[in-house]
């Protein structure tokens, strides 16, 4: 209590003391300029269409990017590294094949869905990992070919058809297994919050993941030395920080948040959809650039990213309620992951970075 | 004698942000002569060598080449003019990916009227003469990545002389250079200066200065203190830019009280003899001798980042044979790394951030990173080593070199060591600073073994109580820091030790 009553003082003149440089504006614009570009859009949309400002539009946002924001914070854990990770979207179908897979044709439960979906996303993070730290493949090109690897792999087993209850297989038999009802739950089971049936299974675990990536990176020592590693993997190495090892885990993480999107994605659908999950990848590296902006950091971190996925969530949201017609969707995606990169790259590059 | 000004400055002023950098610079340099410039670090050097060579622009003041105003829009502008600057940072003279033929043309290549086509040929034939007129003696078909730090430099520099220029500015041009080398640059120095190009060279070195200079001009606070013309008031430079007399601290050379760290039969390299090393709590002993004597090698071998071809090392009576700097830290072997840039700053982190980073672990509960303490540790250390910034939440990239160097020291300081070891701290250091971290490092000795690797004699004379030299991998003579006898360990520097105990 002491120390708190006397630390508060100091700290507070220190926060007061170093007077914002000479142009508040354009630091204001830089530190807030994107979220006050959120909060526009949110009340341009709310008064331009009718039904945008309710609880059930927000969470439908939210249900629309949960997958791909999920995928997205994985990717920031990577970016954080100074690496990057192409392999996110194939993971994330291998998973949902998979998860179809063990459940209809090897006739498991749902747990051991999840389980093997899990493994696989973490033993396909560690494989990426391993080739980058210890046989020098550069980050982008190890990722790509996994990325070939996996989108040829998960259609071996089937033959290259999609999975669903009751399917014909291979040899002629029908499958005999089925989606288990608690597998499904995940992709469409609703909480209540304050409205009945309000809340997807999915917003929820986006929200989980998002806090507890932006708790790991942001307050403990392993998220800053992480930090460390991609600012200067040298120094981080002559500080004893072992820096393979957090180059691995990285993409161990970024594996395993795929397959929790992968198996979301396979419980929204009900099936192993192989012509499924083409926009996962470049949706979810859009969100974790957009969110350098976010916050004027320049840097990747787990609050920009779901900030970022959310930015997408809302534009495409309410472009669709004013009619504009789907297929300008990936212009209108392209066209703000190239905005948010000019903001990032020009306006905080010359500060100096 | 204002008609002969090959170069002219007049009221040269620059600010970045609230920072006044520049105020109000006039100077002349003239052809023939070699203009010395120095000052401390943070004192507006750099920024005036970046307005002179094109790379940031002026606020106020004019600039003129001969009769000609010269305002450089661009480096390659001011290049074209024959204005030509060799950078602090040798990478920045050098393409690593090309050889050095390419590297010794590569402006060349991008002038006006060239043809579309590479013709290797050409390129070599141009490079053969850029170096033979240089006295290059390097493969040019190497990569320049394979080059030593000091053979970069040489080809940075033979290309900027490639250009015949007029004015030449050297920015701490021997910074890395062994004194052999040093040598061949002030050959080439003085062929230019016959041949009438004006020169401004940037050092901190005294040794470099009193071999060079033939004008000096003293900047303190990005004003111009002091202009000394032939015969030259060394002293009265040095008090122009630092505003004070230092003058060096006389050394009370301490003993150790006992041993720490020993080492046996240790081999660096190949074919070299081994050595044996022992350190003691309280004293403070500098490895001097030339670049790429094995110096750093022998620092990273104590750190676990390389280990020895052969040889047994002891801590505390206990033997040490880190394979990791994991397990040195662990052991309470701290290195403070040369060249901080790479090896020591994390960019993208603040003052405090870069000054726990090593021991995150201590400040840690259960994993989470506990601030304040971090940011009460980094401003002990801000107060204790005088490093001059707002508060501890600073980025690294707003201070000078000399405090950013402070930082990279206050780090390892902040905890208690069994044995710290600093490879060249002092590197593009200004004297205050060094004075400053000297006196800290001396301090603070007590119970630990402190150990610095030092290319500067004077510097170990300085700051060190008993002095080691190297050469060819191996230590070839040692000396109590009271009555120094400076030819025996000039010549050990120079090598000659090791002849005399073959």
């Amino acid at each position: 209590m002491d120390s708190n009553l006397a630390e508060k003082p100091t700290a507070e003149m220190r926060e007061t003391t170093p007077a914002r440089p000479r142009l508040p504006l354009r630091a204001l614009v830089i530190r807030y300029g994107f979220l006050a570009l959120l909060a526009g859009l949110v009340v341009f949309f709310s008064l331009a269409t009718r039904g945008f400002a309710s609880p059930q539009a927000a969470v439908f946002i939210l249900q629309s990017v949960s997958i791909t924001g999920i995928l997205a914070l994985g990717v920031t854990a990577t970016l954080v590294v100074g690496g990057f990770d192409l392999s996110i979207g194939s993971i994330a179908t291998s998973a949902m094949m998979a998860a179809a897979y063990v459940m209809v044709i090897l006739e498991q439960n749902a747990f051991v869905a999840v389980v093997a979906c899990l493994a696989i996303g973490a033993f396909v993070g560690l494989i990426n990992g391993l080739i980058i730290c210890y046989m020098r493949v550069p980050d982008l090109l190890a990722t790509l070919g996994m990325m070939f690897l996996l989108i040829g792999l998960q259609r071996i087993p089937t033959e290259g058809r999609s999975i669903a209850a009751g399917m014909t297989m291979p040899d002629g038999s029908t499958a005999e297994g089925t989606f288990s009802a608690a597998f499904l739950a995940l992709g469409r089971h609703r909480f209540d919050f304050f409205i009945e049936n309000l809340v997807p299974a999915a917003v929820v675990v986006l929200i989980v993941l998002a806090v507890l990536i932006w708790f790991f990176l942001e307050y403990t020592r392993f998220g800053r030395m992480m930090y460390a590693v991609g600012s200067n993997a040298r120094a981080a190495e002559f500080a004893g920080a072992p820096v393979k090892a957090y180059k691995i885990w990285a993409y161990v993480i970024s594996g395993v948040f795929a397959s929790i999107g992968g198996i979301l994605l396979a419980a929204r659908l009900g099936r192993g959809d192989i012509a499924s999950g083409n926009n996962l990848l470049l949706d979810a590296v859009a969100a974790a650039l957009i969110g350098f902006a976010v916050l004027g950091a320049a840097k990747p971190n787990a609050f920009g990213t779901a900030i970022g996925a959310l930015f997408v969530g809302v534009l495409l949201q309410g472009l669709t309620m004013m009619n504009v017609p789907y297929y300008t969707q990936d212009f209108v995606k392209g066209a703000v992951l190239v905005v948010a990169l000019v903001f990032t790259f020009a306006l905080l590059g010359r500060n100096g970075r | 004698m204002a008609e002969d000004a090959t170069f002219r400055i007049a009221g040269l002023g620059k600010s970045f942000g609230r920072n006044e950098v520049l105020r109000g610079i006039s100077l002349e340099l003239r052809a023939g002569e070699v203009t010395v410039l120095m000052g401390a670090n943070g004192a507006g050097k750099s920024t005036l060598v970046k307005i002179m060579s094109g790379i940031h622009r002026a606020d106020s003041g004019s600039m003129a080449l001969g009769a000609s105003p010269f305002a450089p829009a661009t480096p390659a502008e001011a290049m074209r003019a024959g204005v030509v600057t060799v950078h602090q940072n040798i990478d920045d003279g050098v393409v690593g990916t090309l050889d050095v033929a390419t590297n010794l043309v590569l402006d060349r290549l991008n002038g006006a009227g060239r043809g579309t086509f590479f013709n290797p040929r050409r390129v070599r034939r141009e490079a053969r003469e850029v170096a033979s007129r240089m006295g290059l003696a390097i493969d040019l078909s190497a990569d320049v990545t394979e080059l030593a730090l000091a053979d970069r430099q040489m080809v940075a520099i033979a290309r900027a002389m490639a250009h015949e220029p007029k004015v030449m500015i050297l920015d701490e041009p021997t910074s890395s250079l062994s004194s052999n080398e040093a040598e061949r640059l002030f050959a080439l120095i003085e062929r230019l200066r016959a041949r009438g190009v004006a020169i401004l060279y940037i050092s901190h070195r005294m040794s470099d200065i009193r071999r060079v200079a033939d004008r000096i001009i003293s900047l303190r606070d990005g004003r111009i203190t002091g202009l000394f013309e032939k015969p030259l008031d060394y002293e009265g430079a040095v008090n122009a830019m630092l505003g004070q007399s230092l003058g060096v601290s006389g050394v009370a050379s301490q003993a150790a009280t006992r041993a720490i760290f020993a080492a046996s039969g240790l081999q660096l390299a190949e074919g070299t003899p081994p050595f044996s090393l022992e350190l003691g709590a309280g004293e403070v002993v500098a490895v001097t001798g030339l670049v790429g004597v094995g110096k750093t090698r022998l620092a990273e071998i104590l750190f676990g980042i390389q280990a020895p071809l052969a040889g047994e090392m002891h801590l505390d009576g206990s033997p040490y044979a880190p394979a990791t700097p994991t397990e040195a830290i662990r052991r309470g072997v701290f290195l403070v790394a040369k060249d901080r840039a790479k090896t020591g700053i994390v960019p993208d982190f603040n003052i405090y951030e870069n000054m726990s980073l090593p021991f995150l672990p201590r400040f840690s509960h259960f994993g989470m990173a506990r601030r304040r303490a971090e940011r009460a540790a980094a401003r002990r250390q801000i107060a204790d080593l005088k490093v001059v910034c707002r508060s501890e939440r600073d980025d690294l990239a707003t201070l000078s070199g000399g405090n950013q160097q402070k930082v990279t020291v206050a780090r390892w300081l902040s905890q208690f060591s069994r044995m710290l070891i600093l490879d060249e701290p002092f590197q593009g250091v200004d004297i205050a600073a060094r004075h400053d971290i000297a006196a800290k490092l001396r301090e603070s000795a007590a119970k630990r073994a402190t150990l610095l690797f030092l290319t500067e004699l004077d510097e170990a004379l300085e700051t060190a109580d008993r002095i080691l030299v190297m050469s060819e991998h191996t230590i070839v003579g040692e000396h109590l820091n009271r009555d120094v006898d400076m030819d025996r360990l000039l010549a050990e520097v120079a090598g000659k030790g090791l002849q005399g105990a073959a």
